[in-house]
């Protein structure tokens, strides 16, 4: 079996990148949770679970943000490194 | 949002339509990523939406209405009337002698109307058999999350009055 090191650097960029993906996705799966969850308790007449739920939607969001930077740099750098093979 | 563009000093286009067969892969990722992104925005702008509601939430003025004479129903007995306003159906149940339930008769799962079921004493929701407690209006069993929207009475006299929506 061979190591991520051992692999071409277009395959190593494409691992990086579904690996980045899958979080991002298990990141929305939990925003979409929290935003059902949060209205849900809006409409029962309980306003206090707002402000944390947008807080903790922003931090998921910037999170989801830098991976998407962490993808568009690995993105950029194999396809430059492919251009020199 | 240069910052989230690509480095170097290639168009657009060249980023966006790959040129070899083995980029293909990168772009199309790199696009449903994208999509992604601006999904997590969009729910956190969907969660910010719901905090500026609570921030600006003010609580409504219910009018005072009358809405049945005291003994008007017998002890079991059911009356429709329509609170606040007239699109807001509500259902009243005469529990005992001196007792009166009211709640409003759209179903929180669906807005189905619900009907009180004798046998049973508790109000069922015919389309997905969501039932709810007559006592407080605790959902029982069934799909809706949340309690039927109480109707507060108060006897004046010989008349029931309807002053408040609770929940």
């Amino acid at each position: 079996m061979r190591t991520s090191n051992e692999l071409p650097p277009q395959n190593r960029g494409l691992t990086a990148i579904a690996g980045a993906m899958s979080l991002i996705a298990i990141l929305l799966i939990v925003q979409i949770w929290l935003l059902s969850a949060t209205l849900e308790s809006f409409l029962s007449g309980n306003r206090h679970t707002a402000l944390p739920a947008a807080i903790f939607s922003g931090v998921m969001f910037l999170i989801c943000l830098g991976l998407y930077a962490f993808v568009d740099r690995v993105d950029s750098e194999v396809r430059v490194s492919g251009d020199g093979d | 949002m240069n910052w989230l563009r690509r480095g170097g000093n290639e168009p657009l286009w060249k980023e966006e339509f790959s040129v070899r067969t083995a980029d293909e892969r990168y772009v199309t990722r790199r696009q449903l990523t994208k999509f992604l992104v601006l999904t997590s925005l969009g729910m956190f702008v969907g969660n910010i939406w719901i905090l500026v509601r609570s921030i600006f939430y003010k609580a409504p003025i219910y009018p005072q209405q009358p809405v049945a004479q005291l003994g008007e129903i017998p002890v079991g007995g059911v009356k429709l009337f329509s609170y606040p306003t007239k699109e807001d159906h509500c259902i009243m149940i005469r529990t005992g002698e001196d007792e009166y339930v009211s709640y409003s008769q759209k179903c929180t799962h669906l807005s189905c109307a619900v009907y009180y079921s004798q046998g049973e004493n508790r109000l069922e929701c015919p389309c997905h058999n969501g039932f709810f407690s007559i006592k407080d209006g605790a959902v029982l069993q069934g799909p809706p999350s949340r309690p039927l929207p109480r109707i507060v009475l108060e006897t004046r006299g010989e008349q029931l009055i309807a002053i408040e929506v609770k929940g």
